[in-house]
């Protein structure tokens, strides 16, 4: 038991686990990880489901909770706390006790230097050592050993060792506050069409991740309106045609306070510049378009109304979206569209948009018939169409050509299912609110550890000695660590107390 | 925002004036080493001659280097490191730029050839396979911690990127196969790598490198952090670039943990040391062109 802790807490042991820590962090860059990447994960369940299963049975897609991964780092931190409390205690004593005694044979140090003392200064050379390496924060004490040579031990660098405790007890608290403060912190996401107002509870969000401590209550009320969504993108250097220069939505937020008035406020939130509410911050994380479509049956019934959300596909904001219509008065349909904000047609036919700006639009569209699958009560995507056992009426190989429609168009939809309406043009943007209570704690145990790791690899650790032995001078010191300037600290000191110039150093090799 | 194309048309011109002098360096470094290594007194008395001259080169290449960056800068209007071009370029000059002041010590003095040939590589890639024209700012990185967080983590790069050339030299010295085989090149190799100053002094020189880029690192890494939660909603993700350099930290932290544990010093250290250079080198290309992620600023398609 004992013989397992020490191989534990050794230093060959902490230095193996961080480099298997190292090696199993990268499958998590090179499979996706349900954290980071859900939807990659989903598509290459899709694309490869026999790998993704043997895969998944070793938690390849979710690597930094796996359980392999978790006890690598359960096990360099255990080692990390067997390694750190004893050194604490040796430290505390070290701190508290005089300099060693003066090595007998100084000239067996790592760096020794010795000099013929004028007469007048053997008197007081130690006392002038002595002074000299106080002034140059050194912990100091008089010596006298047993063959009656005087001698001053001294030694500086005690940060060296305090800083690497503070770093590694720094990256516990780092530990546990991500930790904690991820069990209580909660991110949820929510696409909000310019107008629309989005209010804060869990029945508000597309998609909600909570923490494991998460409560329901932990949501602050407000609600918050998209006001605007403005774009800008560069219509003005060559180089550059069409790359964003500004996202900017224009919110106005209600917070109700305790005496039951609301606070109301309009504020803009950019993708650096997050809008700060009481108990969260509310970020833009996307953006796209949302045409205003109006489906009416043959009846002339609206069967379907509103904003649509249309995912971009590429840079200049070729738009996906799906509409599904269960309830008209003909059979079910649903369409898959594209949006072009500014229509052109590549020498195959196909289109293509080529700006961002909705500065000709067009609208396209298949349609087909079939079972939406809607009434399985299984939750559906409302990104996707599953396309499988239903019937195309328009676009591609149906026959009938796709539609196509510019803002403010009326045309008939195929097969008597009614007519649709192209009614203009929304943007939407993705918002994200987040509360993480352990940020804060993170950032102060990062910037300790990394104040303690810095003291620790450049505060020079050393011992220094300073003896008088007859007229000879004799000045030694001992490195504890890399330490470079050893050599030059000895003959410094020797030449303070003999008077003498430094030896050159220039030369420094 | 105005963006001046002919500007950095300039700028690029200044790249390719820097490329030849680094060229010219370089030759002129090898030619000091193979001096050096020559077994003819007077051959190696004329050596410190052709170093002057490298030297002299190198400073009219770096003088060159730094306008190119600089203008890339103004026609740009902001820092010039926002995609892979500009950070290959900028990044390339601060390596440059530190060793230069680092040539007092001798043995930094004597990797002059790898410093140069790197630093042409460096721009040779990036002017054929990373080029892009100027452009403006994404929303994403409109902020003053791309000033801090890119130029920190290119120094931190700067300062491995000479403690790796010092480990390769460390590594060569000490390996046993090259001290047997035979032939007028190994021979020749040999005797530069005699060159060096002492395993101990090699060693030492390279882990003082080490610490300052580990210490840049660690607070790259807090910039990232501190970004990613205002641009991202999160301050750590796991996002590919998150991982990797969570990876390189994690492997140079075990380099310092080597560097105190007993019969991990020396070789395994080096090893250590080459293995974080060959993971910055990963993630700065690799991961940059290749891995799916959030850090997808390289602006190539």
């Amino acid at each position: 038991m004992r013989w397992t802790w020490r191989q534990l807490t050794s230093m060959r042991t902490a230095l193996i686990l961080l480099l298997l820590l190292a090696a199993a962090a990268v499958p998590g860059s090179v499979y996706p990880q349900r954290s980071a990447d859900p939807n990659g994960v989903a598509k290459f369940f899709d694309d490869a489901p026999e790998l993704a299963k043997a895969l998944d049975a070793i938690q390849l897609f979710d690597v930094y909770t796996s359980v392999w991964f978790s006890a690598i780092y359960i096990l360099l931190f255990v080692s990390l706390i067997g390694c750190v409390i004893p050194r604490t205690g040796v430290h505390y004593r070290h701190l508290r006790e005089e300099p060693v005694e003066t090595p007998s044979n100084l000239g067996r140090m790592p760096a020794f230097t010795s000099a013929k003392l004028a007469k007048t200064k053997q008197q007081d050379a130690l006392l002038a050592a002595a002074e000299l390496l106080r002034k140059q924060r050194y912990r100091v004490a008089a010596r006298t050993d047993a063959t009656g040579r005087r001698s001053v031990s001294a030694e500086r660098g005690y940060l060296r060792e305090t800083g690497n405790l503070v770093f590694h007890v720094a990256l516990i608290g780092v530990l546990f506050a991500v930790g904690l403060g991820g069990g209580y912190s909660y991110s949820g996401q929510r696409v909000v069409v310019e107008g629309e107002t989005f209010v804060n509870n869990l029945a508000g969000y597309d998609s909600f991740s909570p923490g494991a401590f998460f409560k329901p209550e932990m949501l602050t009320p407000f609600s918050m309106t998209l006001d605007r969504f403005e774009v800008q993108f560069d219509l003005q250097n060559q180089t550059n045609i069409g790359t964003p220069l500004d996202f900017k939505a224009t919110v106005t937020s209600r917070v109700p306070a305790s005496d039951g008035t609301v606070a109301e406020a309009t504020s803009t939130i950019r993708v650096n510049e997050p809008l700060e509410l009481p108990g969260s911050k509310v970020y833009l994380t996307g953006n796209g378009y949302a045409p205003v479509i109006t489906i009416r049956d043959k009846n002339g019934d609206v069967a379907f109304s509103g904003p649509t959300e249309f995912l971009p596909q590429d840079k200049n904001y070729t738009s996906l979206g799906v509409i599904k219509v269960p309830d008209g008065a003909g059979p079910q349909f649903g369409i898959l569209s594209f949006f072009y904000p500014t229509q052109d047609e590549l020498t195959t036919g196909a289109r293509t948009s080529i700006y961002p700006d909705p500065l000709d639009p067009l609208l396209t569209m298949n349609v087909y018939i079939g079972d939406l699958g809607l009434d399985s009560g299984a939750p559906k995507n409302v990104f996707e169409l599953d396309v499988k056992g239903m019937t195309q009426v328009a676009g591609g190989k149906s026959g009938v050509k796709g539609l196509e429609l510019v803002p403010g168009q009326t045309i008939d939809l195929p097969k008597n299912l009614g007519t649709v309406t192209f009614e203009g043009v929304k943007r939407f943007a993705s918002l994200d609110v987040s509360y993480n209570p352990g940020g804060v704690w993170v950032l102060l145990f990062s910037l300790l550890a990394l104040a303690g790791v810095t003291l620790s690899l450049l505060v020079p650790r050393r011992r220094v000695w300073v003896a008088v032995d007859g007229d000879q001078l004799q000045v030694a010191a001992l490195a504890r660590g890399d330490d470079p300037s050893l050599e030059a600290v000895v003959e410094d000191i020797k030449a303070e107390l003999t008077g003498a110039e430094p030896k050159d150093q220039a030369e420094s090799r | 925002m105005i963006l001046n194309e002919q500007l950095s048309q300039v700028s690029l011109l200044f790249v390719y004036g820097a490329m030849a002098f680094y060229t010219f360096a370089f030759l002129a470094f090898v030619a000091q080493l193979s001096r050096l290594a020559s077994t003819k007194q007077e051959s190696r008395s004329a050596a410190s001659g052709v170093e002057k001259l490298g030297i002299g080169l190198l400073i009219i290449a770096a003088l060159g280097h730094g306008a190119a960056v600089l203008l890339r800068g103004i026609s740009a209007n902001r820092v010039p490191w926002a995609n892979m071009y500009e950070f290959a370029l900028t990044g390339s000059f601060i390596v440059i730029a530190i060793f230069l002041f680092a040539l007092r010590l001798r043995e930094v003095r004597l990797v002059a050839t790898f410093i140069a040939g790197f630093t042409l590589l460096v721009l040779g890639l990036a002017t054929s396979v990373w080029y892009v024209q100027v452009k403006t700012l994404p929303p994403a990185l409109q902020s003053y911690w791309l000033v801090i967080h890119v130029l920190v983590a290119v120094l931190a790069t700067a300062f491995f990127t000479i403690a790796a050339a010092l480990a390769v030299v460390y590594l060569l010295r000490n390996a046993g196969w090259l001290g047997k085989v035979k032939g007028a090149l190994f021979g020749f190799v040999r005797r530069v790598l005699d060159l060096f100053p002492s395993n101990d002094k090699l060693e030492k020189s390279a882990y003082r490198f080490n610490i300052i880029g580990f210490i840049l690192w660690s607070f790259t890494l807090i910039a990232g952090a501190i970004w990613a939660e205002r641009a991202w909603h999160r301050y750590w993700g796991w996002d590919t670039k998150e991982v990797w350099t969570f990876i390189i930290w994690t492997i140079y932290a075990g380099y310092l943990h080597a560097n105190a544990t007993r019969g991990w010093t020396g070789k395994r250290s080096a090893w250590l040391a080459l293995v974080g250079f060959a993971a910055i080198i990963f993630n700065f290309t690799i991961v940059n062109l290749f891995f799916k992620g959030l850090h997808v600023y390289s602006g190539l398609k």
